[in-house]
């Protein structure tokens, strides 16, 4: 205790949290029960909750059975999957320990809200056909008692994806396999694709590939709320602070052909205070990686990738920040109200927005060419000759309407992008034992997360995949070489 | 040396509120006479009620579950006899009203029930179905997708319809050719945009939909894209309503 007192410095008096956290060895869980009354007791005597000294609220507990590193769609899913197939009501302790709440650079709320069934993986498809699902009934799933329910403002109005000459065979190949796992998906020659939607020119169209069901966009920012507000009334707690630093003990050990490996767990988690020196340390007995685009940073922190390169020790997690453009703009006599989202065979994108004839869209740079170079991920400034020079040109040629357009706004934000196969990385870490990731998701963690969530609760709380099997998303094949990569058709 | 401790706690947290604790608790408040019958309505309330609030979540899964029941498929009358009477067993079920190809419109009587009769029309083809006010959702629509010569379709005032069920009409674009929305308080314009898909429809309903943002605009923007069908709902006042902004 007293150690713990000097390393948070002066001004904050520890016995303020004694209470809260101290346990005894019985059986009956007694602080939590007397603070649990002291709150409700303070509810209801006005002013109560006011208490200048010993205000702890802000700080994080000093144990909890799972620490989860960020706050954005895929934590808060993986928060609520732990709490909703936990064996007994309250029998896991969940901290979400998020740098900033206001999600001002978090990828979730800086996406364009897309779902589709349209990969080539069958687990992708999976994921995204259980995360539709879960949409669906999402007042169901996240119901809060005395809260309005949610509107998740779903538009079903499809991914349509054009192939080039090129592409066609592996888009026909694809969706396949999407029917196979269920999607609904339908294939249209240029011709038909002409007479369903007359505004698109099929000018090196070969084939073109159209969601029917499931498909379509949906509002990031209430997903993320209503995931929030669930999980709180589910009694997990919320921190806000950066986590910066992992206490790990390890273990040598020597495997059947003699290499010797070296076992980490972490058992501290180090959340530090905004606006100020304090920082907290958090006994934790597992720690879930969902930092999107930095969750690089937070595998390095446990250690992961130091080591010499080519053994397991020495992979890293190949996650890292890709800033990625989305420009609003208008269009008088742009497409109609049947818009759907359409993928063009440049790699280009774009979908309504709202009813006044708006419509955002954009690029990734490196699915124009190879060549192309990633912009300086250090700001989230937009660069708008990005649009006129390698957007508007393929948005004008695919949609000739488009060829007078305004652009209104435009923001950026990262993608999780996993620069080793652009998929997700779910499961535990091989050597961090303790360490679980759901992060990389490279531009569909949004779409996905309800179903990663929930892989990612099964493997912490059963020890392998039920629902969905993600074993080729674990963290090994970084150290195999085996890349799961989606076939694209552009 | 923590992490041990962590993982013990994680194994101790599960025990804190076995259930030895809580029947012992039930034991000393329940009177001595009807000890049997309050030990097991605590224990019940104790196994399943945390408080009040957990209470109501119970009601509201089982409200939740009574709609999803409404709404089972009877797969059994369907493998027996066909989509057409599984469709239309289904519709007078909910208290609907169906229409066999060249016969009168059938119905429920006013107790929820209805003869049996139209079992011998098998292979007539369903060409309406009225389920206004019906307690359909998603799901139950299955029963309704079936039905591959529907020419007319009233889900008026369906409280369960949203945009997610009209994602899936497009199933009946082959036949469909009136198609009635009125008043479901879940329908917006973006379930709406998915109509499109129906090139058949000579007549749309979208009047009085809560949900929808815009109705003036909506209308236009769905006359624009169905040219094809008469499209009745919002009158133009409300179109008036808009901001000069808006409307340019
Ligand atoms: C322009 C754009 C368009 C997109 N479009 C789509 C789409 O259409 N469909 C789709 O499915 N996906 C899309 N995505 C991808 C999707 O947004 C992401 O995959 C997903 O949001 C990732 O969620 P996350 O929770 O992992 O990350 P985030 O939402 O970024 O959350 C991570 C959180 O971790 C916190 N954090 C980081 N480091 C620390 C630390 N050390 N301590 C404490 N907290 C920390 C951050 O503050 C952040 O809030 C898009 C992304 C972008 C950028």
């Amino acid at each position: 205790m007293l150690r713990r007192a000097l390393r948070l410095g002066v001004g904050r008096c520890p016995l303020g949290r004694g209470l809260g956290t101290r346990r005894g060895g019985s059986t009956l869980d007694w602080d939590g029960k007397v603070s649990d009354i002291k709150k409700k007791i303070q509810s209801v005597l006005p002013g109560g909750a006011w208490n200048p000294l010993y205000d702890t609220s802000h700080l994080p507990p000093e144990h909890s059975d799972v620490v989860i590193v960020g706050g954005g769609v895929l934590g808060l899913s993986v928060a609520y999957w732990l709490k909703r197939l936990e064996k007994r009501r309250g029998a896991i302790q969940v901290l979400v320990v998020d740098r900033d709440y206001t999600y001002s650079h978090a990828s979730t709320v800086l996406s364009v809200g897309g779902i589709r069934q349209q990969f080539s993986l069958p687990e992708n498809i999976q994921l995204s056909l259980f995360s539709v699902d879960f949409l669906r009934n999402i007042n169901e799933y996240l119901a809060v008692v005395d809260d309005p329910p949610l509107d998740l403002q779903f538009n079903p109005l499809g991914y349509l994806l054009l192939a080039s000459e090129k592409g066609a065979a592996i888009m026909e190949n694809n969706v396949k396999v999407q029917r196979q796992e269920g999607a609904k998906v339908c294939l249209m020659s240029p011709e038909q694709l002409r007479n369903k939607f007359p505004w698109i020119n099929t000018e090196g169209v070969a084939l073109a590939s159209y969601g029917l069901e499931n498909e379509g966009w949906f509002d990031p920012w209430c997903l993320l709320q209503g995931l929030r507000r669930k999980v709180q009334s589910m009694g997990v707690r919320f921190c806000h602070g950066e986590v910066t630093r992992f206490i790990s003990s390890s273990d040598r050990m020597e495997t059947a052909s003699g290499e010797e490996v070296t076992l980490k767990r972490i058992h501290e988690v180090h959340v530090k205070m905004d606006r100020s020196l304090e920082y907290q340390p958090v006994e934790c007995a597992i720690v879930i990686n969902a930092a999107g685009a930095w969750s690089g940073q937070i595998a390095e922190l446990a250690g992961i990738g130091k080591g010499p390169p080519g053994t397991l020790q020495g992979t890293k997690l190949p996650v890292e920040p890709r800033k990625r453009y989305v420009y609003l703009w208008h269009c008088p006599q742009g497409p109609g109200l049947e818009t759907p989202f359409v993928t063009d065979t440049s790699g280009t994108y774009f979908r309504r927005e709202g009813l006044g004839n708006n419509y955002l869209g954009g690029c990734s740079p490196t699915e124009l060419s190879p060549q192309e170079e990633e912009p300086d991920p250090g700001n989230l400034e937009v660069d708008h000759d990005f649009f006129q020079d390698k957007v508007w040109p393929h948005l004008a040629q695919r949609v000739p309407a488009f060829e007078s357009l305004k652009v209104r706004s435009a923001w950026a934000g990262y993608y999780d992008y996993n620069t080793f196969d652009q998929n997700g990385v779910v499961g535990p870490h091989p050597l961090v034992v303790n360490m679980y990731f759901a992060t990389g998701f490279s531009g569909h963690g949004l779409q996905q997360a309800p179903a990663v969530g929930r892989a990612v609760a099964e493997m912490v709380l059963e020890g392998h995949f039920q629902t969905i099997n993600l074993s080729p998303f674990l963290f090994s094949r970084f150290y195999l070489g085996e890349k799961v990569e989606e076939r694209n058709i552009i | 040396m923590a992490a041990p401790r962590a993982f013990l706690h994680l194994a101790s947290s599960i025990w804190k509120w076995g259930p030895r604790d809580i029947r012992g608790l039930s034991r000393t408040v329940a009177p001595e006479g009807s000890w049997r019958k309050g030990r097991a309505l605590l224990q019940f309330l104790a196994d399943h009620f945390y408080d009040v609030k957990a209470l109501r979540e119970y009601l509201f899964r089982k409200q939740v579950l009574k709609v999803h029941q409404k709404n089972r498929s009877f797969t059994h009358i369907k493998e027996q006899y066909g989509p057409y009477i599984a469709g239309a067993y289904f519709v007078l079920k909910q208290g609907g009203a169906v229409k066999f190809q060249g016969q009168e419109w059938m119905q429920s009587n006013g107790r929820g029930r209805f003869s049996l009769d139209f079992f011998k029309f098998q292979a007539v083809p369903v060409e309406a179905v009225d389920a206004s006010g019906c307690a359909i959702n998603y799901q139950g629509l299955d029963n309704l997708l079936a039905l591959k010569e529907l020419q007319s379709l009233s889900l008026q005032r369906c409280p369960h319809v949203d945009d997610w069920c009209l994602s899936r009409l497009h199933q009946l674009a082959g036949s469909l050719q009136e198609l009635s929305l009125a008043g479901c308080p879940q329908v917006s314009e973006r379930g709406l945009a998915c109509l499109h898909h129906l090139q058949k429809l000579r007549r749309l309903d979208i009047s009085d939909l809560p949900a929808v943002s815009n109705p003036g605009l909506t209308r236009i923007l769905v006359e624009e894209m169905l040219p094809n069908c008469e499209v009745l709902g919002a009158d133009w006042a409300q179109g008036l309503k808009l901001g000069p902004e808006e409307q340019s």
